[in-house]
């Protein structure tokens, strides 16, 4: 019997947290790729202390819903899933590389999957693109745009950055957009400049988050200038400074996500069947016509 | 040959029911096929030796099988009481089984519908109490709706003329209330949006908090979907409560729970020093009572050292401060490192007791139950909107009174 369990951070102020979870996993559900499929949290119930009790198969598969590789999936995951034996050098990892580690978790005495976070993996850059497609509703978007992705910096974890650049690059390798930038929240270059750093009139700005909270739903729109006030909303597209900024919001929230959850169990050994396919297919931008 | 046994086994199954007149009536079970199938393939992978039993009986199949089946499988029932019915075709087994239709479709339900999983075993076979009550004596409760408290929620089971479970899942406050009346769901994981929110829209970040709104009710549900609806609404309270009924509930006292901690709750730490644990006193009076969360706390300050305050009465088990309590530890650990000061106030008496009022309605939540107009209250709106108008100075201080000595630093 094969399971999937989803592990996200959750919160306790903001019940939008762990939407996103909740959506791919359903997405995940439909397909049947999994005999079942869970949701822990380390905010939220049930926490990942206690996920794994609430599992029955024996071919468990843990992805981490986290944008980057570093403080919640080398210690705090591993440690309260009570994964034996857990060292981050199980997945010898350059910060983006980590794919998945075997191991017996004690709280269950079986062995788990444990996965590299989906922020990292090479299908995210899709879901950046899919973003900047869902937003703009044109699903070839590109010429005479600009994208950005943004990311929270450095400051707690290098890591972060790191998958910010890694998909900014890859995406900028297929010449799809007319420029692809990487901008920061806490760094230099940072977000708040964004106008100055594109010469496109249209650039969508992708953050790098997992789900809408205080970051991507008050911070960034007022440090960008597309509000005043985060309370009033903002409008997309919204011009600042003779630059219409198409905000997405957090990429988390895209549909394809439930597709790089699901690669990241493939790499780890899971048997999905045509999953990859229909969750492809399943979470498509219409065209509008 | 057919004939007799199924006449043997109609005589049998007259005799249970008439032994069973006084008691609550027993519901007519049909034997469904899916059941009797299942019955056929578990006995397919066994010898006999191995026996397969149900309450009451067991059948066998007999290896030595008599030249007039042609081959096919030959059974034989064998009951406690009375004599085994013998060399029994499929036909003559189904007839036979038609007459145990309450055993066999329990064996069904359990082994089949529900499954070996522990946790989610364990809960549906509690609600009927499986382990404790003959078939005969659930299936006649099961018909009249056997009744369960979990958390807030009234679970109702119930049986249908094939034994198979129903269960009807809703609030506690909500029993009686007709289906019609409630809005209706039949897929448990939605119960994910309603547990999001409390009755007056606000968030509520523990599902165990006695928070829970009404108003709703899955109304036919069967068996492993009750499970999922139960542990969508109180996710990890059955596995606890199982682990626990099996003596192996794993429980984390404070002070390990604390230690494990990094980060920014890596602080919390330092808020044991070595001088007793009232402080973990008041952080379960504050978070874990039952009128905050419907867990029955079990754990203690150490190995050695339990806590003064009740840990509640819920049906399930809370195994260690949850993310909740380590969250506020934090923020009371910093707050709890600053000296305490001697302000001076003057305060009139009944003013005095208005304070004690306003704390008490706030960690209560009654501040929304006190009504507007009513001045008696000493934390209603009008009376504390008088008290600041009174004591409080242009800066937001008590009767003038700087919360820095120097006047600075305010904050």
């Amino acid at each position: 019997m094969q399971s999937l369990v989803i592990v996200a951070h959750g919160s306790h102020l903001n019940p939008e947290s762990s939407a996103p979870t909740y959506d791919h996993a359903d997405t995940i559900r439909a397909t049947g790729a999994f005999d079942e499929v869970k949701t822990g949290f380390w905010k939220e119930e049930p926490h990942f202390r206690e996920v794994l009790r609430t599992v029955e198969g024996d071919e468990i598969y843990v992805v981490p819903l986290f944008v980057s590789e570093g403080y919640f999936t080398e210690q705090v995951i591993p440690r309260e899933l009570r994964l034996d034996g857990w060292d981050v050098a199980e997945w010898d990892s350059d910060g983006l590389s980590a794919d998945q580690a075997t191991l017996v978790a004690e709280d269950i005495d079986r062995e788990v999957h444990y996965c590299g976070p989906v922020g990292t993996h090479r299908a995210m850059t899709d879901v950046i693109v899919r973003r900047a497609e869902s937003i703009t509703g044109d699903p070839d978007v590109g010429d005479d745009f600009g994208l950005a992705v943004v990311g929270h910096g450095t400051e707690r974890n290098e890591n972060s950055a790191k998958a910010v650049a890694y998909h900014a690059d890859r995406i900028a390798e297929r010449d799809r957009f007319d420029e692809v930038k990487t901008l920061y929240m806490d760094e230099d270059p940072e977000v708040d400049d964004l106008p100055e750093f594109f010469e496109s009139d249209d650039v969508v700005l992708v953050p790098l988050f997992i789900a809408d909270g205080y970051h991507t739903q008050e911070d960034i729109p007022e440090d960008v200038g597309i509000c005043e006030d985060h309370t009033e909303g903002y409008d997309v597209p919204a011009e600042v400074d003779g630059t219409r900024i198409w905000y997405a919001g957090a990429v988390g929230t895209e549909p394809l996500m439930a597709d790089v959850i699901l690669e990241r169990a493939a790499d780890a050994g899971a048997d999905l069947g045509g999953a990859l396919d229909d969750v492809r297919e399943t979470t498509r931008v219409a065209t509008g016509d | 040959m057919a004939d007799s046994t199924s006449d043997a086994a109609a005589d049998e199954g007259a005799a249970t029911d008439a032994g069973d007149s006084d008691g609550p009536e027993i519901p007519e079970i049909d034997l469904p096929s899916d059941a009797f199938d299942a019955v056929l393939d578990a006995l397919a992978d066994r010898s006999d030796d191995d026996p397969l039993r149900f309450e009451g009986f067991a059948v066998v199949v007999e290896t030595d099988g008599d030249d007039t089946t042609a081959g096919e499988a030959v059974y034989r029932l064998e009951t406690a009481g009375n004599g085994p019915l013998t060399e029994l075709s499929e036909r003559g087994l189904h007839a036979a089984l038609t007459e145990h239709a309450p055993a066999v479709t329990d064996w069904y339900v359990f082994e089949h519908v529900v499954g070996e999983f522990g946790p989610r075993r364990a809960f549906l076979r509690w609600i009927e109490d499986a382990d404790g009550e003959t078939v005969d004596a659930r299936y006649a409760a099961l018909a009249e709706g056997i009744e369960r408290a979990w958390g807030e929620l009234r679970i109702t089971a119930t049986i249908t003329d094939r034994g198979e479970r129903r269960y009807d899942v809703r609030h506690a406050d909500d029993a009686g209330v007709p289906v019609d009346e409630l809005n209706a769901y039949d897929d448990p994981l939605d119960a994910r949006d309603l547990v999001t929110l409390d009755e007056k829209g606000r968030y509520r970040p523990l599902k165990t908090a006695p928070s829970l709104a009404g108003g709703w009710v899955f109304p036919d549900l069967g068996p492993r979907d009750a499970y999922e609806a139960v542990e969508t609404i109180y996710p990890a309270t059955v596995a606890n409560w199982h682990r626990e009924r099996e003596g192996e509930l794993d429980v984390t006292n404070w002070r390990e729970t604390m230690a494990r901690q990094s980060g920014i709750y890596g602080v919390v730490k330092t808020w044991d020093r070595g001088e007793g644990h009232e402080h973990v006193n008041w952080v379960a009076e504050a978070c874990c009572d039952d009128s905050q969360c419907l867990k029955r706390r079990e754990w203690e300050y150490d190995d050695e050292t339990e806590l003064d305050v009740d840990g509640g009465e819920g049906v399930f088990p809370c195994r260690e401060p949850c993310s909740v309590v380590v969250s506020a530890a934090r923020k009371w650990t910093k707050l709890e490192s600053e000296q305490p000061r001697t302000y001076e106030f003057e305060l009139t008496p009944s003013e005095k007791e208005q304070v004690e009022a306003i704390i008490d309605a706030v960690a209560d939540g009654r501040i929304d139950d006190i009504r507007e107009a009513d001045t008696k209250e000493g934390a209603n709106r009008y009376r504390t909107r008088f008290l600041r108008a009174k004591l409080f100075d242009d800066e937001g201080n008590l009767a003038g009174v700087p919360t820095e000595p120097d006047g600075e630093g305010e904050e």
